[in-house]
């Protein structure tokens, strides 16, 4: 009835999201006192499989009121959210992309962006343009507009959902499950989220990504294990990964353009 | 006692869902399942195995399951019953989506799935208009805009209808299904329990076992391609 009027309207800004502890699979109580998250964050979220990492970022996809398995619960700006936020998923402050995300319809680039525009009513006309632009920062094979969605490569997929949710959905945090692997720039990802004002918070095996972080949660046996925050102290190894990671990406264009590896290449 | 009534097509999680309701409420509760299919189901003896419940399922053959359905509600209601259960969960065989199973005095849920893709919804206007609920899976497998067209679509179908999207293999986001499954009334009186909807009608010739092609070798209610009205032949 009203609805309409009512999605144009600005969301609740969202300054703080916080995870509070539940307890481990053994019953014991997690190890932290609250977890904030504020807009330019990234946190990546690590440890072993089966140790709880997308438990934890499921709990905060759907706002876990000590109802999920793990017992957390999830505040916004210090409070229990309203339930609209939770339920509807245009006024949701959060994006979950996850390695299995798609967007399964027969449509084009432009026509898949140009739903989402229009189910956000979102008047501006430029907001595809700038969607596939900033994917196309994101990934180094070229999307543009008539290429259709269920082409596109894992990397392009990853590389436009992403771009979506800062661009169209414009969710103050952004969920990532385990979507790093190849034909993405990391480091440009999380630049251009930080530069958005976005947080973000990631799941992953990728040491550059988890080095990228500002935070990194351990988890162990379903809970929190502890929470690192390596600052300066991770700066040199980083720098190393880094360029690990841009020989290794080299060296797949190489191989994806057909190339023999037969000379001797300097590796970093 | 409670009665709840989960429809929705083939494979979109109904008991998916169900199961994750099982998980939460059997042990407290006493819940008894009854599956309406076809030819073959297992859901039955699956759940009965998992959780321990009273189970039991229903063929239909070559009658349309929902009527089968709504032909043996009465006596698992008093199966139910007789069991001392809480709940009682019935799970149509899905294959119709003009299936409207739902019947006052119960708790009518559909399961949709995302992947079903964002106009489906629309085919399946009947079995969501009628339903309190509609839970929609999967929705960890597709993009958020098609996460949000798939919504728009069951609201222009059912503008009232509760929906609650959910990855029914974690059970993220059920917590408003527990919550309704808690507040819905029990059976007050099961021998004033009617169907909210008229189900589609299921007695032609071809029900019957008429082979033959074309509505020239059958009669009762007919349809003809030129001129989509029904026309009604007697033999």
């Amino acid at each position: 009835m009203n609805d309409r009027n009512h999605r144009t309207k600005d969301p609740l800004p969202v300054a703080t999201i916080t995870i509070l502890p539940g307890k481990a699979r053994d019953g014991t109580r997690e190890n932290f006192d609250e977890i904030t998250i504020r807009a330019g964050d990234t946190i990546s979220i690590v440890g072993p499989t089966g140790s709880g990492k997308t438990a934890f970022i499921n709990d905060i996809e759907v706002f876990a009121c000590h109802d999920t398995v793990t017992g957390r619960s999830i505040l916004v700006n210090a409070q229990v959210p309203p339930d609209e936020m939770v339920r509807d998923p245009a006024r949701k402050p959060i994006a979950l992309i996850t390695q299995n995300t798609k967007c399964l319809a027969d449509l084009t680039v432009q026509e898949f962006l140009e739903m989402h525009v229009k189910a956000r009513r979102i008047p501006d006309t430029h907001r595809t343009a700038e969607t596939i632009a900033l994917a196309n920062e994101f990934t180094g094979e070229k999307i543009t507009g008539e290429m259709r969605m269920t082409a596109l490569s894992g990397g392009q997929t990853r590389a436009l959902l992403i771009a979506d949710a800062v661009s169209v959905s414009n969710t103050p945090l952004i969920l990532l499950d385990e979507v790093e692997s190849g034909g993405i720039f990391k480091e440009n990802v999380i630049a251009s989220l930080k530069r958005n004002n976005k947080a973000v918070l990631f799941v992953t095996h990728d040491p550059l990504l988890a080095l990228l972080s500002d935070r990194r949660i351990v988890m162990k046996n379903g809970a929190v294990e502890k929470i690192l925050e390596p600052k300066e102290r991770e700066k040199e190894t980083l720098a190393r990964i880094s360029e690990m990671d841009g020989f290794l990406s080299l060296m797949r264009e190489k191989i994806r353009a057909g190339d023999l590896l037969d000379r001797e290449v300097p590796v970093p | 006692m409670k009665l709840l009534i989960f429809a929705g097509p083939p494979s979109a999680g109904k008991t998916a869902v169900i199961r994750q309701i099982l998980r939460q409420l059997a042990g407290a509760s006493t819940i008894a399942f009854l599956k309406i299919d076809v030819v073959r189901a297992f859901e039955d003896e699956e759940l009965s195995k998992e959780f321990g419940i009273p189970a039991r399922k229903v063929y239909s053959g070559d009658v349309c399951p929902d009527h089968t359905g709504i032909l043996v509600l009465r006596d698992a209601i008093s199966w139910a019953d007789d069991l001392g259960a809480d709940i009682l969960i019935v799970e149509s065989a899905g294959l119709c989506l003009r299936c409207t199973p739902y019947t006052s005095q119960s708790l009518g849920i559909v399961v949709l799935s995302a992947v079903g893709g964002t106009n489906s919804p629309l085919k399946m206007a009947p079995m969501i208009a009628l339903a309190d609920i509609a839970v929609v899976t999967k929705v960890d497998l597709v993009s958020q805009a098609e996460k949000e067209v798939f919504r728009e679509r069951v609201r222009e179908v059912a503008p009232r209808v509760d929906i609650i999207e959910t990855n029914a293999v974690h059970g993220t986001g059920l917590r408003f299904l527990m919550k309704a499954i808690q507040s819905v009334p029990e059976i007050s009186s099961p021998d004033e329990i009617v169907l909210r909807g008229m189900p589609p009608l299921a007695v032609c010739t071809i029900c019957a076992g008429k082979k033959e092609i074309g509505w020239q070798h059958h009669f009762g209610i007919l349809k003809t391609l030129d001129g989509a009205d029904d026309l009604y032949r007697g033999e």
